[in-house]
């Protein structure tokens, strides 16, 4: 966050990915002795710009957190590469995992499972910055101190353990580890599902203040549509490892195209909906394919995820839009 | 409330939980009624009581959880204290129950179809080969394909949703007068939820079945519901039909539940706007306040609320509120 940091425009975008693919060998048959690949990831494109809310959106067993892995170093890819402002963090150059620490940080998605119970809050926010060789105490202290006030936990509850907070005051302390070495991107994983309903509003707020404040980008991965929409500046819908719709948050929510995406979006079960505004989007009704293309042909579900996916090709259907078509059977 | 009998009447409801040096209130003072084919919401979050309500309901409260005072009246007959002998021909039969997690509640060494077929057997004194039968039917009714093969299918070897399906099979073949169901499809992916519900919708009504949906998605409630309590730290607050409770909720605790969600399509009509937050945490079991339980994340609180406990306030649309500021 130091002003050094200029914006180089031909530098690209601040994260990239390209071509990702993620396989699985497992063992099936009869006493393991077949050897297949999941394909969870399959060709995955996509790219972060500072300071902007990328959300990835789909089901469970969809390879949304595989991505999400990829990119924070927990997962070594089958093919393809990230870049972390135009340098290859993945393959042969990729950076030590010291380094990569300073890049890319997660927040998970249940704070307490991610957590060390028996460490108080102090030793944890402190791990990070002294694997980093910051080993004076008072600066570590001070800056676990004025991280804390940042998410708004007060200092004086350093001393105590994850067990003796409330979920949402948990998550904030998740937050605060994952901010603590101040990594140019957060990528949070369901941030807010084990959240109560009540404490959820607090942590998508403060997760949107800390944005702003100190110049972050996410990569939020969540199933929470409502949460997405109101979160995000763009979307990547994901559907068997592939990305099948990806475009600016009000395109996608607004004119979505792919049958997938309003099959998602329709849904959603929305109180207000039902009672006040119509349903924005119904699952007929989506404008056809481009010429000469059809949509991902398999019926939903029955997707074999050990097989290659068809040919396709992400075209451009809009001003920041993009869908996965195949040709189309002549 | 209407003048034909309900079908569940639930009076004064308070459970505790007792110890031998502690006794801490859990539930208190819930009181609803379902009618005949109605489907009745219970929302909250965890921790409020709802789950505990539910168990109540049929007899499955183990220490130290224990039924302080109240009474749960279904079909006219009291439950409470019912011996276990007569609650367990209740059970199932004319009250069943369907959970959030399919794969704890089905047996994982026994064929699914024979899961169903015991309900058949225990309950109408059907023989295992008719039941066996009648089990391949129920399974056609929630629409799993290809039952006749299905029903010899053990529980891993099926997705969340065709497991929540045998559930709903199993809890629905002695076609009972109530359901429960608690989280039915918070496991389930959206869309795999729409079309459970959209299954439950469909079988219930026809069969006449009332259901008690307990649910933390205000979604799933509004999707579902005829009428919805509101429970907050074991009381009910909020009780209305929902439309009321979304068009012009009463409660503060309901009100600032209803303003802290985004809104679908809102962002696109009015741009982001900060949502608004439920200060504090909800109160932990053992240090409730005396008055009301809400009082300490009130916005309208004042001094009588911290000591007094409202009473229910009617609001003229068949539902009431506790509150003293409501509105």
């Amino acid at each position: 966050m130091s002003g050094a940091f200029t914006m180089d425009n031909r530098a690209g975008p601040l994260l990239r990915v390209e071509n990702l693919s993620v396989h699985f060998p497992v063992r099936t048959g009869l006493l393991g002795r077949s050897r297949r690949l999941v394909r969870a990831l399959n060709n995955v494109d996509l790219t972060l710009e500072k300071g902007e809310c990328l959300s990835v959106v789909g089901e469970s067993g969809c390879g949304k957190s595989t991505l999400a892995f990829s990119i924070v170093g927990l997962q070594t890819p089958t093919s393809g590469s990230i870049h972390f402002e135009g340098r290859a963090i993945t393959g042969k150059a990729q950076p030590s995992r010291i380094e990569r620490a300073r890049m890319a940080q997660i927040v998970f998605q249940d704070p307490y499972a991610s957590l060390n119970p028996r460490q108080t809050v102090l030793t944890s926010l402190a791990a990070p910055l002294r694997l980093q060789g910051i080993v004076n105490n008072g600066e570590v202290e001070g800056r676990v101190m004025e991280m804390m006030r940042l998410v708004g936990l007060s200092p004086d509850k350093a001393k105590c353990f994850p067990h003796e907070f409330s979920g949402g005051q948990r998550q904030r302390i998740g937050i605060a580890r994952a901010l603590i070495l101040s990594p140019k991107v957060v990528v949070l994983d369901e941030p807010v599902s084990a959240l109560d309903v009540s404490i959820r509003a607090q942590i998508i707020n403060l997760l949107l203040d800390l944005k702003e404040r100190l110049e972050l980008s996410y990569i939020m991965i969540s199933h929470d549509l409502s949460v997405v929409e109101h979160m995000s500046n763009r979307v990547a819908v994901m559907y068997f490892g592939q990305v099948v719709e990806e475009g600016r948050w009000d395109r996608i929510f607004g004119n979505p195209a792919h049958p997938y995406t309003r099959r998602l979006i329709a849904a959603i079960p929305d109180p207000f909906a039902a009672f006040t505004t119509p349903s924005l989007i119904d699952e007929a009704g989506a404008q056809g394919p481009p010429h000469g293309f059809d949509y991902h042909p398999r019926e939903f579900g029955t997707h074999d995820i050990y097989s290659d996916p068809p040919a396709s090709q992400l075209v451009s259907i809009g001003d920041d839009h993009r869908v996965r078509l195949v040709p189309a059977a002549a | 409330m209407s003048g034909t009998r309900a079908l569940l009447e639930v009076q004064d409801l308070q459970i505790d939980i007792v110890s031998a040096k502690h006794r801490h209130n859990v539930v208190e003072n819930v009181s609803f009624t379902i009618d005949h084919g109605e489907t009745f919401g219970l929302v909250g979050e965890s921790g409020c009581g709802k789950s505990i309500t539910a168990l109540a309901m049929i007899g499955l409260l183990r220490s130290p959880l224990v039924i302080s005072s109240g009474s749960i009246r279904f079909r006219d007959r009291e439950l409470r204290g019912l011996p276990e002998r007569e609650l367990r021909k209740l059970r199932g039969n004319r009250i069943a129950m369907i959970f959030q997690e399919p794969m704890t509640a089905l047996n994982p060494v026994s064929p699914v179809g024979r899961q169903i077929a015991e309900m058949f057997v225990l309950h109408q004194g059907a023989t295992w080969h008719e039941a066996e039968r009648k089990a391949v039917e129920a399974l056609a009714s929630v629409q799993v394909p290809a039952p006749e093969q299905r029903v010899k299918s053990y529980p891993h070897e099926m997705s969340g949703g065709m497991r929540q399906r045998i559930m709903i099979a199993i809890a629905l073949a002695c076609k009972p007068d109530l359901l429960i169901a608690d989280e039915p499809t918070t496991a389930l992916d959206v869309t795999v939820q729409a079309e459970i519900l959209k299954l439950m919708k469909e079988l219930c009504s026809a069969r006449g079945t009332a259901v008690l949906m307990i649910s933390h998605d205000l979604g799933v409630i509004a999707k579902m519901c005829r009428n919805v309590g509101i429970m907050y730290a074991g009381h009910l607050v909020e009780q209305r039909p929902v439309e009321a409770i979304f068009r012009s909720p009463s409660h503060p605790y309901t009100n600032g539940l209803l303003n802290s969600l985004p809104r679908l399509g809102s962002r696109g009509i009015h741009g982001r706007k900060r949502l608004q937050e439920i200060t504090g945490v909800v109160p932990s079991i053992s240090a409730f306040p005396a008055g009301c339980r809400f009082q300490p994340r009130c916005e309208r609180a004042s001094a009588l609320c911290a000591t007094t406990q409202p009473d229910q306030a009617d609001l003229g649309d068949e539902g009431y509120v506790r509150c003293f500021h409501h509105g």
